[in-house]
């Protein structure tokens, strides 16, 4: 019997010591971005310059974990330079892989610079093998990065037709998941995560206290208010609560974070590549918990995949640290379909 | 094993007590700290630069301490009148502060779960959050007393 081929554990790295705790922990690689809006995640304060860049590739790639190099917001009209030059610097940084998103600047990587290894970005939005394929042929993409829409046997079906490594998320945060393609944030703000390289900025947020209760607001529009004793979430607005028809809930997303422990070995079988957590806006703790755990998980599936099961104290690590303190199986599982 | 925090509330009285106590120590303590931290490099200049005229509070609950202060001029201040509406305000038991220094527990996971409340400028906490994240602490020596 042959063991099962376990998919690499891929780690957020916001700061130089979330980086070195994903390393320590047992990521084989992780992946991070610039202090400017050519990264996803473009919040104040957060990311590399250019020497915790240079100390966390050396540090990551001398204990052999990969770098990848998240390059996955949209060129902007006029600065498409800004974004050639990100790519032109990863390649000088020595990045194992650069993950890119916008079809313009795929095509500049794969002209310029033929020996780097491209990843397509979840916000490639690449849903169907199709589009993965397309991505393969005319870029040379190595692997994708699954929107977290897709069943467990679409991402089977995307695997069986293609040659590019497939690389689903494993934990964290969830959203609407119409990744690449939401405007929401731009619907309150005019920023968006393929604009401006985040979701919500921060300052169109606002706190306000009140006695018993917390509500939250998006350029001045109510988005959510919590009791005390509520969890609460990030303050977005596909995580707001509305009135429709009568009754407010929840009406887009619960806050809530994906957490695939329950069907690793599924995953595994599948052939997917890696998993990616979800958080470099989060705490070198965060990076620390989640590593760990699913680190503990995917030994334990190499291990002995016949007998695998879920520790309860796995989950537990997991649930403390999502979102809104609940997590799902998200579109994996969705038995109607 | 290493030594963990747990989670934990001070009994009433103390914040009772603790509130009616003169603030302006902790205020003077803490902005030193900041101070020392600041000088020896733990904090990085662009982020300080951000925090130039704005001020904080911090207030312990479950102790019914706090402590204000601003930054001006590439120094943290005590504020010995804590102002009407600070920029922004941390607001945790003990127990949550203990978790976070320690880098036991995660700021967000500390939020999300209604133990810690930032109000005021969200952009402002950013900056902060992001800063102590950042943080590279020394490490620990490694004497016997510190392994377990």
């Amino acid at each position: 019997m042959t063991r099962p081929r376990v998919p690499q554990l891929i780690c957020p790295a916001g700061s130089l010591p979330a980086l070195k705790a994903a390393v320590d922990h047992g990521a084989d690689a992780v992946y991070l971005g610039y202090r400017n809006d050519t990264n996803a995640r473009n919040f104040a304060g957060l990311n590399f310059d250019h020497k915790a860049m240079v100390e966390g590739i050396r540090y990551a790639q001398s204990r052999q974990r990969q770098v990848l190099m998240a390059i996955n917001t949209f060129a902007q009209p006029g600065r498409a330079a800004d974004w050639q030059r990100a790519v032109d610097g990863a390649v000088d940084l020595g990045v194992d892989a650069v993950i890119l998103a916008d079809v313009g600047l795929l095509d500049y990587a794969s002209q310029r610079h033929p020996a780097l290894r491209l990843h397509l970005s979840v916000q490639g939005s690449a849903t169907s093998y199709e589009a993965v394929n397309f991505a393969h042929r005319e870029f040379g993409v190595r692997r994708a990065v699954l929107p977290r829409v897709l069943t467990l046997a679409q991402v089977e079906t995307v695997i069986r037709n293609t040659p590019v490594e497939i690389e689903v998320f494993g934990f964290g945060s969830l959203c609407v998941m119409n990744e690449g393609r939401c405007w929401l944030s731009s619907y309150a703000t005019g920023e968006s995560p393929n604009t401006v390289g985040a979701c919500s900025p921060a300052r169109y947020v606002q706190w306000e206290r009140s006695p018993g209760q917390m509500t939250t607001r998006l350029n001045g529009i109510l988005i959510d208010s919590f009791g005390d004793d509520e969890p609460a979430g990030y303050p977005t607005l596909c995580k707001g609560r509305f009135e429709v028809a009568g009754d407010t809930y929840y009406a887009l997303e619960e806050p809530t974070s994906l957490n695939v422990l329950e069907i690793l070995p599924e995953i595994a079988r599948a052939g997917v590549a890696a998993i990616k957590v979800e958080g470099r806006q989060r705490s070198p703790t965060y990076v620390a918990q989640v590593t760990r755990t699913l680190r503990a998980a995917l030994d334990e599936l190499a291990r002995d995949a016949q007998h695998f099961h879920v520790k309860a104290a796995w989950q537990a690590t997991l649930a403390k640290v999502a979102e809104g303190s609940q997590v799902t199986l998200g579109a994996y599982s969705r038995p109607w379909r | 094993m290493s030594f963990s925090i747990p989670r934990f509330k001070l009994p009433g009285v103390l914040s009772t007590i603790g509130a009616r106590l003169p603030q302006w120590p902790h205020s003077l303590a803490l902005a030193s700290a900041l101070n020392v931290a600041a000088r020896i490099g733990l904090l990085p200049d662009d982020s300080l630069a951000l925090l130039e005229g704005r001020s904080f509070l911090v207030e312990v609950l479950d102790a019914g301490g706090q402590a204000c202060f601003c930054y001006r001029d590439g120094l943290f201040r005590p504020l010995f009148t804590a102002p009407a509406s600070p920029d922004l305000s941390f607001r945790a038991n003990l127990s949550a502060f203990l978790q976070l220094l320690a880098r036991q527990e995660d700021p967000d996971t500390l939020f999300f779960n209604r133990e810690l409340s930032i109000v005021g400028d969200t952009e402002l906490g950013l900056v902060i959050k992001n800063m102590l994240d950042a943080i590279e602490w020394p490490q620990l020596p490694t004497l016997p007393i510190f392994r377990h």
